[in-house]
C-alpha cells in the first residue's frame, strides 16, 4: 500500500466517521424540545371507522 | 385535511429509519466493486464531489418538501406534490414515486431472501462447498433459478434447499412490520436492527483486518496490499490525473452516491411528512446521509475488497468486482469457506446483508400505504392487504422469470435506474424552481439545528439539476439502447416492461380517485390557505 493510498483511506474513512460523530453528538446534545416530542401513538388501523 | 394519526416516536427513530432505508446491499457490495474497478483512491474524488453537489442537496430538498406536505396533512407523494405545486397535474407527476418503491420491492425482497438463505446455510454449515468457485456459481444458479424460468419454484432439492422458504419469511416479516405502523413497526424495528447491522459489520471487519497473509506462498496477497488495491492512487500505472480524465468514473461515482443515499425513491419525502412542522430536518438529513456514508466508506470500503484480494489476488478481484451478484453470492461465500472462522463470519456477513436489505425493503412499502390510507380513506389492514396482493403478484413474476435474472434485471433497469433519475429530476426542479429555492430554503431553515450555507441554495437551483440531467442523459445514451432493443427481441423483457406499466396504471387510477376525493373534501385553495 502506497503512502497516497494510506492518505486517501485515512481521509475518506476519517471524514465520514468524523462527520457521523459530529452529527450524532449534535443530535444527542440537544434534548428534544417539547414541541419536538411525539407521543408513542397507539397502533390505529382505522379498520373500525 | 383529516388529522394525522401517525407520527415518529422520536428523532433518533426517524434518523435510524432513513439510514436503514438507505443502507442496503449497495453499501457493502456495489460501492467496493465500483471503487476497485475505477482505480480505488481516485474514485473517491468524484464520489465526494457528487455527495456534496448531488446527494446532500437533493436529500435536503426531499426532507423539506416532505415536512412541508406533512404540515398540510399529506403523507403520500401525490398529496405532497399537490401542496408544493398548486397544479391539477402535480399529483400525477408523483405516480412514479409510488411505482418506484413498490416495483423495486418486488425484486429486492427476492434478493433479501437470498441473503437470509445464505445466512442460514452458513449458520447450519450447509454452505461448505470447498474452494472451487464453480461449485458456488452452480449453487447460486440453481438456488435462485438462473438456469430456467420457473426453476426457482422447483422443490426437487427439498424445502431446505428452496429459496421459497426464506422468501416467504421475508414477505411475512416485511408485512408484519409495516402493519404495525410507523412508530411501532418501522421505527421500533430500525432501532434494534441498525445497531445489530453495525455490530455485524464490525465483527466481519475485525476478522478481515486480522487475516494477515493467509497463504505464506503468496506473500503479496496480504490485507495491507488488499487495502492498497482499494485505496491506492495511480493504480495500474496510471497517474491520478489520467484516472480522473475517465468520464465513466465520474458517471459511476455520481450514480453510486445517488442510489446509495436513496434519493429519488420517494421514500425520504414520505418519511419526512410524518415530522412536525418545527422539527429539525437540516441536521437530521445530514445525520442520515453521514450514517449511510459511514456504512459505505468506512465499513463496506474496508471489508469486501481486501477480503477478496487476500484470497484471490489482483486478477481474481478484478474479475469478481465486475458483477455485484458474482462478488456477493459466489466469490465471498467461497472466501468465507477458505478463511479461519469462515463459517461464523459468513453467517454474520449474510445476516448483515439481510438486515440491510430488510430495513430498506420495509421503507419501500410505506409510500403506497400512505396513499391508500389518505387517498382512498382505507384502514391499515385493507391497505396492507391490497399492497400485499400487488407485491406478491409482482414478486411471483420476477421469481418465475428467473432465467439469467431477466425479469429482475429489466425491473432494475427501468424502475431501479431510469425512473429514479426521472423522479429525482422532478423533485429537484419542484424544489428549486416551482416551490422556489428561497421559499424552500426558508422552509428548510425552520427548526434547523445547524446553519446551512446559502451556497446550497444555488447548488440546489442550478448545479444539482444540471449535474443530474447530464449524468442521466449520458448514462441513458450509453445503456438504454441495449434495453430498448431487448423489448422487441425478448418476450420476457417485453412482459416485464408491460407489468411495470400495469403497476403504473394501477397507481395512476388510485391517484386519480384520491384527487377526486381530496378535491371534494378539501379544495386545494382552502387547504394551502391561499
Amino acid at each position: 500500500m502506497t503512502l497516497s493510498g494510506w492518505i486517501v483511506m485515512i481521509l475518506s474513512v476519517g471524514f465520514v466517521t468524523g462527520l457521523l460523530m459530529w452529527c450524532v453528538w449534535h443530535v444527542m446534545k440537544e434534548p428534544e424540545a417539547p414541541e419536538h416530542m411525539h407521543a408513542q401513538d397507539e397502533i390505529d388501523t382505522r379498520d373500525k371507522e | 385535511m383529516k388529522e394525522k394519526k401517525e407520527a415518529w416516536g422520536s428523532r433518533i427513530g426517524v434518523i435510524l429509519a432513513v439510514i436503514g432505508s438507505a443502507v442496503g446491499l449497495g453499501n457493502f457490495l456495489r460501492f467496493p466493486g465500483k471503487a476497485a474497478q475505477y482505480e480505488g483512491g481516485a474514485f473517491m474524488i468524484p464520489y465526494f464531489i457528487a455527495l456534496f453537489l448531488l446527494g446532500l442537496p437533493i436529500a435536503w430538498a426531499e426532507w423539506t418538501m416532505g415536512r412541508h406536505g406533512g404540515a398540510h396533512g399529506h403523507n403520500s407523494l401525490p398529496g405532497i406534490f399537490r401542496v408544493v405545486w398548486r397544479s391539477k397535474l402535480a399529483p400525477y407527476f408523483a405516480v412514479i414515486g409510488l411505482l418506484i418503491p413498490v416495483a423495486i420491492y418486488m425484486y429486492y425482497v427476492y434478493i433479501e431472501a437470498w441473503c437470509l438463505g445464505y445466512a442460514w446455510k452458513f449458520a447450519t454449515g450447509s454452505m461448505a462447498l470447498g474452494a472451487d468457485k464453480s461449485k458456488y456459481s452452480e449453487f447460486f444458479a440453481q438456488y435462485v433459478g438462473l438456469n430456467a424460468h420457473g426453476s426457482a419454484f422447483s422443490l426437487s432439492g427439498g424445502w431446505s434447499n428452496s429459496v421459497l422458504v426464506p422468501l416467504l419469511i421475508c414477505f411475512a416479516l416485511n408485512f408484519v412490520i409495516i402493519y404495525r405502523g410507523l412508530s411501532k413497526g418501522i421505527e421500533l424495528f430500525c432501532k434494534w436492527a441498525m445497531p445489530a447491522l453495525i455490530l455485524c459489520a464490525f465483527i466481519v471487519l475485525a476478522r478481515v483486518l486480522t487475516l494477515g497473509t493467509p497463504d505464506p506462498a503468496k506473500p503479496d496477497q496480504s490485507v495491507v496490499n488488499g487495502l492498497g488495491f482499494m485505496w491506492n492512487l495511480g493504480w495500474g500505472g496510471k497517474t491520478v490525473w489520467q484516472s480522473l480524465a475517465n468520464s465513466q468514473m465520474w458517471l459511476e461515482a455520481a450514480g453510486q452516491i445517488f442510489f446509495s443515499l436513496s434519493v429519488g425513491f420517494g421514500i425520504i419525502t414520505c418519511y419526512a411528512s410524518y415530522l412536525k412542522p418545527k422539527d429539525d430536518i437540516a441536521l437530521s438529513s445530514l445525520t442520515a446521509c453521514s450514517g449511510n456514508e459511514f456504512c459505505e466508506v468506512a465499513l463496506g470500503g474496508l471489508i469486501t475488497v481486501p477480503a477478496a484480494f487476500v484470497f484471490l489476488g489482483t486478477v481474481g478481484v478484478i474479475e469478481a468486482t465486475k458483477s455485484t451478484f458474482n462478488l456477493g453470492f459466489m466469490t465471498l461465500p467461497m472466501i468465507f469457506n477458505t478463511m479461519p472462522l469462515g463459517q461464523f463470519v459468513g453467517a454474520v456477513f449474510f445476516t448483515l446483508l439481510f438486515l440491510a436489505a430488510l430495513t430498506s425493503s420495509i421503507s419501500m412499502l410505506q409510500p403506497a400505504i400512505a396513499l391508500l390510507e389518505e387517498g382512498l380513506g382505507l384502514g391499515r389492514r385493507a391497505s396492507v392487504a391490497i399492497l400485499g396482493f400487488v407485491s406478491v403478484v409482482g414478486t411471483a413474476f420476477v421469481v418465475y422469470f428467473s432465467k439469467d435474472a431477466v425479469a429482475l434485471d429489466t425491473f432494475d433497469f427501468w424502475v431501479g435506474s431510469v425512473c429514479i433519475y426521472v423522479l429525482a429530476t422532478i423533485q429537484v426542479i419542484l424544489f428549486g424552481w416551482v416551490m422556489g429555492v428561497e421559499r424552500g430554503f426558508e422552509e428548510l431553515k425552520r427548526g434547523a439545528e445547524i446553519r446551512i450555507p446559502k451556497l446550497v441554495m444555488y447548488i440546489i437551483k442550478y448545479v444539482s439539476p444540471a449535474y443530474l440531467l447530464t449524468v442521466f442523459v449520458v448514462w441513458l445514451f450509453q445503456t438504454a439502447g441495449t434495453y430498448v432493443r431487448k423489448i422487441g427481441s425478448d418476450p420476457v423483457v417485453a412482459g416485464s416492461v408491460g407489468f411495470i406499466v400495469l403497476v403504473f396504471v394501477f397507481f395512476l387510477l388510485i391517484t386519480a380517485q384520491s384527487v377526486r376525493r381530496w378535491n371534494k373534501l378539501h379544495p386545494l385553495d382552502k387547504e394551502v390557505g391561499q
